[in-house]
Order: C-alpha cells, then sequence, then structure tokens
C-alpha cells in the first residue's frame, strides 16, 4: 500500500516575485525574480537542478506553449523541464511534479516553477479560456465569478442562512485579507478597505461585489525541493517538509447527477480528506497552524473553511464574523493577503501559497510572523465548484 | 376529394415583443410622422433566433409526440434562411429528429414560398412536413421596420387525421414587382404602396382566387374564411371587395407578431384552423411574383386538432421588452462595443459537430443500462456506475419537464444579450445540464422555476458567417 510522501521531501529554498501589474516586466523576468531568491535562499548553484517543472495557464498570453520559455528563462541547460496546466491549481501540480520526482529517488534536486503574465491581455479581466471542441458544441461558458457566486443560493437554502449573514461574512474574509496584504511588502494590494465600502462595493455577479473578487496579477513563484537528507548535507538545520501534496479532479458527478448540493466544493472536500492521511492528520481544527486558501472568491474561501473541516458543516458564516480565520484567531488564513490582496497570477498562486507557510514555518515571515506556527495548509483551487481541480498541500517544520 | 390533407398545424413566435411607438419614438427626430402607423406590439428574433431555429419550434408544435417515420419530406419556406449554401431544411430536419429516410428541401426567393410549398405538399400522394418560417428586415426608420415580425408556422400534410382538404387552387406567375431584395442585401426596395395596392393586388389576385373557388366548384360565398397575408394595409380589404366577399377577413396578426414574410400565410392560416369549425371553407392566398390560391374545408377532426401552443399560445407567450436599440443590435443594424472578450473565436470544429451529433442534434442524453442514470452529455463511460458508453440508451431531453436549479446572471461574459443567464436544469427523468437560460422577463427565474427547452443558435462566428445550434432553456410561462 502505497505510503505517500510524508516526509520524504525538504523545500531547499524558495521564492516569489513582486506581485502586482507588474508593466515593468513580463514572464521570463517574472521567474528570473523569483528563482533568483529561491537560488540563493537553497544556497546550490543552478547547474545542480536535475529536473524542472513548469506551471502556467494562459499560454495566450503568457510566454506560450511547452517548458521551453521556462527553460530559456533560467537557462536550464539540457535538464528535463515539463509544463504543467491546471487551471488555477497550476503552480500546486508544478510543486508536486517536482516533490514527486525527489520522493520517487529520480532525481536529487528538483526545481517548481509558476508564472503568470496576466495583465498583457489589453483588458481588466481574465481571457476567456478554450473549452475544447465538443464542450464548445453544448456547454455555456460563464465567468469565474458567475461561477461561484452559485454556491451562494445552494449554501443558504442548505443552512437556512440569511442573506445579510452571508454577505457580512463573505465581506469579513476580503476585509481581514486587506488588513493582512498591507504587511505583504511584495502583494498587489496593501491598503485596509472598510467594512462598509466592501458591503457597498459594485455588484459583479450576485452576491460578489467588486471587493469579493481576488487580483488579477502578474507574478511567479518557485520552489527547489530535495530529500531531508540532502537538504541537510547542504548544511540546512531548521527543515521545512512536505506533508502531504493531494489532488481532485472532477469526474462529472456534480454537473451529470443531482448528487451535489451545491454548498460545498467536492473536490475540496476529497483531496483534503487524502491529504490528512497521508500527512497523518486527525484533528485539522486542532493540528494546522495556519491555511493559505484559493479565495478567488470570498465566498470560496467561506465554503473552503468547511470543505477543510476548520469550520463544522454551516458554521463557517459564524466563525468568519467570530475572527477565527483572522490574524490573530484559532486557524489564520490568508496571512499574507491572500489571492484577494496578494494576487493571483494563475500559475503562481500555489507556489506563492506555499512560500508564506515555508517562510512562516521558518520564522521569517516578518510583521506578519505568527507565534510558532508547526503545519500549514495551501489549498489551490482550479475551474468552477462544480467542476475544477483541488489541489491541497500540508507543510510542516520536521522534527 | 381525397382522404389526404392537413393533419397537424402549430406555429412559433419569437417571445420578444417592442412596442411600435418605442420604434417610431427612437425615430422621431428624423421620422416624426411614423407614430401615426405605431399601434401595438411587434415581434422580434432575439440574437439567438432564425428561420431554422423558429421552424423546429413550430414543427414541435405542430407534431407533438407524433411518428415521424412516415413523413417522406420536410419542406423549409423562408426568405431569410441563414445559409445561402447549406440546407437549412436539413438542420430543422435533425433537430426534431426526423428519420434520415426524410427528403429535405429550401423553399425561397419569394413571399409566395410558404404557400407554393404548401400547394406543392397538397397535391402530392406523400406524408410531408411544410414549415413557412421568416423574420424578414428592414431598414431602420422605415414603414417596413414597424411593419414587419417574426414567426414560423408548420403544417403536416399527410392521410392521416385529416383536420383540413384542399378542394380547389389555382396558380398564377408574374414578374410584378412591388419590392425586391438582391441576394445578400439585408433590405427591401420597395414601389409604391399605391401602384402595389391597386394594380398588383387588386388585379392580379381576384383573378386566381375566382379560378381556384372554380375549381372547388364553389363561388365566394361559400367561403367563411378569407386570408391575404400583406404588408400593405388594406390590401386584404381592396382584395375582399373586389371578389365580393362579405365574410370575416382573417386578422393579419399585426398585434403582436407583425407581417412574417413567407410564413405569413401560414400563421395566418394556423389562427384559422385554431377556431374554424367543422365543414368551413377557407381561401388562402399568396401573393408575390404571381399567387397561389387555395380553398381549404375542414373536417370533423378539426375541433380536437388544436396545437398546444399554436398562435393563440404564442400570443399570449410574449416577453415584453423596451429598448430600440435591443432589436437594432440583434438584426446587425448596429456595431457595439462588446469588449475584448467578444475577441474570443468563435470557430466550430465541424468534424466534431458531425461525430457529435448523434447527442447534439436533438439534444439526446444517454441512460446507463447498467444503473439507470441519465446523463448529458454522454462521455465515455456512466457518470455513476464507469459502464462502458455502449450501455447508455438514448433518451431525448428536449421535451422531458424541467425546471431550474440554480441560475446566475452574468454581466461579465460576452453575450450579445447581456446578462448571459446560466445554471444547472434539473430535468424529471434525473438528468442534470449546465444551460443557458434565454427569454426571461422582468420577473426573472428562480429555483424551481418549469422550463422547455428551445432550439437556439448557440454560438455565432462572425468572423466565418456560421451559426452553431444546440438547445437553450426558457421559462415554460412568461413572465
Amino acid at each position: 500500500m502505497a505510503t505517500g510522501i510524508k516526509d520524504k521531501v525538504a523545500i531547499l529554498g524558495m521564492g516569489c516575485s513582486r506581485f502586482g501589474e507588474r508593466w515593468d516586466v513580463g514572464s521570463p523576468d517574472l521567474m528570473r525574480e523569483a528563482f533568483e531568491e529561491a537560488l540563493a535562499d537553497s544556497g546550490i548553484e543552478r547547474e545542480t537542478i536535475e529536473a524542472a517543472w513548469f506551471g502556467c495557464w494562459g499560454d495566450g498570453v503568457n510566454v506560450g506553449n511547452s517548458a521551453i520559455p521556462a527553460a530559456m528563462a533560467l537557462r536550464l541547460e539540457g535538464i528535463p523541464v515539463s509544463r504543467v496546466e491546471n487551471m488555477c491549481a497550476t503552480g500546486t501540480e508544478a510543486l508536486r511534479g517536482a516533490a514527486y520526482a525527489v520522493a520517487s529517488g529520480a532525481v536529487d534536486i528538483a526545481l517548481a516553477i509558476g508564472s503568470e503574465k496576466l495583465k498583457d491581455t489589453g483588458f481588466g479581466g481574465l481571457p476567456p479560456p478554450f473549452k475544447g471542441t465538443f464542450n464548445d458544441l453544448w456547454m455555456p461558458m460563464g465567468s469565474a465569478p458567475a461561477g461561484f457566486a452559485q454556491l451562494a443560493p445552494y449554501y443558504r437554502a442548505k443552512y437556512g442562512t440569511s442573506k445579510e449573514d452571508l454577505k457580512r461574512a463573505i465581506s469579513h474574509v476580503s476585509w481581514k485579507s486587506h488588513i493582512n496584504g498591507q504587511h505583504s511588502p511584495k502583494a498587489h494590494f496593501r491598503k485596509p478597505v472598510s467594512m462598509e465600502t466592501i458591503m457597498n462595493a459594485p455588484m459583479i455577479s450576485d452576491p460578489l461585489g467588486l471587493f469579493d473578487c481576488s487580483g488579477v496579477s502578474d507574478g511567479a513563484a518557485c520552489a527547489i525541493v530535495t530529500t531531508p537528507e540532502i537538504a541537510r548535507a547542504l548544511g540546512k538545520t531548521d527543515l521545512v517538509t512536505i506533508k502531504a501534496l493531494q489532488l481532485s479532479a472532477s469526474s462529472g458527478r456534480e454537473t451529470q447527477t443531482n448528487d451535489w448540493d451545491g454548498s460545498y466544493v467536492a473536490n475540496t472536500r476529497i483531496a483534503a480528506a487524502k491529504a490528512y492521511r497521508e500527512a497523518g492528520i486527525s484533528d485539522p481544527k486542532g493540528q494546522i497552524s495556519l491555511s493559505e486558501v484559493h479565495d478567488c472568491f470570498s465566498i470560496t474561501e467561506m465554503v473552503t473553511m468547511e470543505d477543510l473541516g476548520f469550520s463544522d458543516e454551516g458554521r463557517a458564516v459564524f466563525d468568519i464574523l467570530d475572527g477565527r480565520y483572522d490574524r490573530d484567531g484559532a486557524i489564520p488564513c490568508q496571512i499574507d493577503g491572500g489571492l484577494k490582496c496578494f494576487g493571483h497570477p494563475i500559475g503562481a498562486s500555489g507556489l506563492r501559497m506555499a512560500y508564506e507557510v515555508y517562510n512562516q514555518l521558518l520564522g521569517r515571515a516578518g510583521e506578519r510572523q505568527l507565534s510558532g506556527p508547526s503545519i500549514g495548509l495551501t489549498h489551490n483551487l482550479g475551474g468552477v465548484p462544480y467542476q475544477g481541480v483541488a489541489a491541497i498541500s500540508i507543510l510542516g517544520r520536521m522534527d | 376529394m381525397t382522404a389526404f390533407g392537413i393533419s397537424a398545424f402549430g406555429a412559433y413566435v419569437p417571445r420578444l415583443r417592442l412596442d411600435r411607438a418605442i420604434i417610431a419614438d427612437a425615430h422621431r427626430w428624423a421620422m416624426p410622422g411614423l407614430r401615426s402607423a405605431a399601434k401595438g406590439s411587434r415581434a422580434f428574433a432575439n440574437w439567438d433566433e432564425d428561420a431554422i431555429t423558429m421552424a423546429v419550434e413550430a414543427a414541435r408544435d405542430a407534431l407533438a409526440d407524433r411518428d415521424l417515420s412516415k413523413v417522406a419530406a420536410l419542406r423549409l419556406a423562408s426568405t431569410s434562411l441563414p445559409f445561402a449554401d447549406l440546407q437549412n431544411a436539413a438542420i430543422v430536419a435533425r433537430a426534431i429528429d426526423a428519420p434520415h429516410q426524410i427528403a429535405s428541401s429550401d423553399v425561397a426567393g419569394s413571399q409566395r414560398a410558404g404557400t407554393s410549398a404548401l400547394l406543392q405538399a397538397l397535391k402530392g400522394t406523400q406524408a410531408e412536413l411544410v414549415i413557412g418560417s421568416d423574420h424578414p428586415s428592414a431598414k431602420p426608420a422605415s414603414v417596413q421596420e414597424l411593419t414587419f415580425g417574426a414567426g414560423a408556422a408548420a403544417i403536416l400534410v399527410s392521410a392521416d387525421d385529416v383536420v383540413a382538404r384542399l378542394i380547389g387552387s389555382a396558380t398564377r406567375t408574374n414578374a410584378f414587382v412591388d419590392h425586391f431584395r438582391a441576394s445578400g442585401a439585408s433590405a427591401d426596395y420597395q414601389w409604391e404602396e399605391r401602384w402595389i395596392r391597386d394594380e398588383g393586388y387588386a388585379r392580379i389576385v381576384p383573378e386566381a382566387a375566382q379560378a381556384a373557388l372554380a375549381d372547388a366548384g364553389l363561388g365566394i360565398g361559400d367561403i367563411q374564411h378569407f386570408i391575404m397575408p400583406s404588408y400593405l394595409k388594406g390590401a386584404a380589404e381592396a382584395v375582399a371587395k373586389r371578389l365580393g366577399f362579405t365574410g370575416s377577413i382573417a386578422s393579419g396578426l399585426e398585434d403582436g407578431i407583425g407581417y412574417s414574410g413567407a410564413a405569413h400565410p401560414l400563421l395566418m392560416l394556423a389562427a384559422v384552423l385554431e377556431r374554424a369549425g367543422p365543414d368551413e371553407r377557407i381561401l388562402l392566398l399568396g401573393f408575390g411574383q404571381g399567387v397561389d390560391a387555395l380553398v381549404l374545408q375542414a373536417t370533423d377532426a378539426i375541433v380536437a386538432a388544436r396545437p398546444a401552443r399554436g398562435i393563440a399560445g404564442s400570443l399570449a407567450d410574449g416577453v415584453p421588452t423596451d429598448s430600440y436599440l435591443r432589436l437594432l443590435s440583434f438584426q446587425g443594424g448596429i456595431d457595439m462595443e462588446w469588449g475584448m472578450r467578444a475577441e474570443k473565436s468563435s470557430k466550430t470544429s465541424l468534424s466534431e459537430q458531425y461525430r457529435s451529433a448523434g447527442q447534439m442534434e436533438a439534444f439526446v442524453a444517454g441512460e446507463c443500462g447498467n444503473c439507470g442514470t441519465v446523463q448529458f452529455p454522454q462521455l465515455q463511460y456512466c457518470v455513476r456506475c464507469n459502464a462502458p458508453a455502449e450501455r447508455l440508451a438514448p433518451v431525448p431531453l428536449r421535451d422531458v419537464p424541467a425546471q431550474v436549479q440554480t441560475e446566475t446572471a452574468d454581466w461579465l461574459s460576452y453575450h450579445p444579450a447581456p446578462p448571459l443567464r446560466v445554471g444547472f436544469v434539473t430535468f424529471d427523468n434525473g438528468a442534470r445540464v449546465l444551460m443557458e437560460f434565454v427569454d426571461v422577463g422582468e420577473g426573472g427565474i428562480d429555483t424551481g422555476t418549469p422550463l422547455r427547452m428551445v432550439f437556439r443558435i448557440k454560438e455565432q462566428d462572425r468572423q466565418r458567417g456560421y451559426n452553431r445550434y444546440f438547445w437553450k432553456a426558457t421559462p415554460l410561462r412568461a413572465a
């Protein structure tokens, strides 16, 4: 029986570019920014890297297909470089490739890098993705906010939540992330915003207003991974290891049957259960110190708190309003500002989440530093609640 | 008189309506005189409706759950067919799941196309489905823009359950040019109305009508219903007077529909058949480069032959709208800035479309022979039990009762009629499908709103001029 990769892979170094409207640079320069930080952090030379995984989503506005653009930007001479794409879960997918390569013993040191240049589209949003020749024939393609907004009516109907309570809770989600984001020097948005402003913002897709939607940003993030043994041999004493890396993709059950009631994200629950098993976590509420979740929209973060088992079903609204996920709460969430404020360059986001958890675990998070975190979780969600990909990583200090 | 005749009839009128006063008000700065012709409302095609989609809906209304295996031919009459070279009738035939043995043909080029197709079918010997479907377009600020409408009527001709028989007919051909529209042109060029009425209708039509009556061995006094479609006000009355007809002149369906080109004689016929009594006789005229004159007589079966929707149902089914610019935009009369999202390619993979036709054309789900789950689309394995696709039996969803499970109004995505309304539909047989909602009125829709399926343009490829069709959901009742 598979034993998983718990503690088989250590993070040797990480890097993250400044996120935001990076009119000054393209994707190759963003990659360079993140890569140089990670190289310096790891203490290795680039020639030591034996394999790389490059995550990017939008080939139409980014660097194009294949891994060649990453290999050229970073001058990764003669090593296998793979491009991965799994919608907004692309960053974690890249990390998964590199971690599995190390865990399998295929290579000693591997690189995962995610990069996205979203601000070269010419307009303030995501380019509409291609659905495939078959889905084009029948599938209506709503925007991302339209897909996630549909969680609201289902959730309210199931738990009898009032429209007002739900709106206040999701507004609190964004309010909290804006407070956190001001302490992240690399974040896209670094200004607190009042509850009143958030609640009265123009509607994008009911009940999601402008401040319920994450930023559209440029950025890159990367990780260099190896085995704990090699990390120690390279002089690292304070190790952060991967406790679990799990991913779940929709098979069509949510969209084609009446099994799913629409109030949660089934893939997140499946991936979380597997990740907790792999990491040996029996009590996520008690054992996990912090989380970086996929708050593409505030309501996604809200239901994710239940999907990850941090809140009991139907209680996330009240836990959020009680401050349970604020920086001084029981399980701080988006301590770096999250997608909402740090930004959401699609292919980089999963690795950006890991970057924050990694720095928190090493006590290097500056003004954002939490007190003695031991286990952190990242949750990276691609697609829409009814048809998507959920990727979860659990990172922790190695004893 | 043979046993052959009209067996069933049905209609479809686009749900969208616009008060003619709103159109006239939009043009008041330039054409204040239009106001006097601006009475009642007209129907107009939504951006995703055309002669093909309206024909499908009319055919479904006429046919209900009839067996199509004996229908030998389908004729689609229109002057606004979306394709010049790609048989429009074939797309209609596939959407109504007609057997592949059916002979399909487009009949075009004249306002008389509808009556000519019907007359040929009635004079034939085989079961045929005749559909008139049209949405003539007119230049902004023209009288025609007020007069014209949109709609489709379908008439099944066969030897079974005949509700009206052809008892006499006559045709005249005459290259009288009251108006014309060149291939590819978007609007008609029309001569003076008085000349058309006095030298055209009043001289050319009566002779043909009398010949048809003579063919039936009848006089004008034997006719109860006089049907003469025209885009000219008073033309029917002038011809009736010339013929000495003193009975009931059939409504031109001006209010709520408007003059619908080659479909109009069949729309008016459908309206008359909905209220005609047994043995009543109908004189149906179609004008355009001559005349078709048909004398029909209803049978006892007429009483039980009313379609589910028909004209009466269509008139009650309207969704009022309030903006002239919406109509203008849908007709391509204004080039709107839709933003960069609209730049996405809408190219259809024709090979993929053909490969998937079995489930896409007539909205056919699969029922798993192993676990019973009804699912759309049909993929490689059953969504619930993973049985291979070969175990899925075809189950058409287009007539299965359904309701809204969830709905969202999306103002962000590109859509020619914003907002894009999208959500999950649950069918009574358990299928769940993500669908687009159309023709949602002011009342909106919510979880549980009953729906019916409609055949529509799924996407318009403006770059290449190709429409891709699929099914959408609309509220069962206008709100």
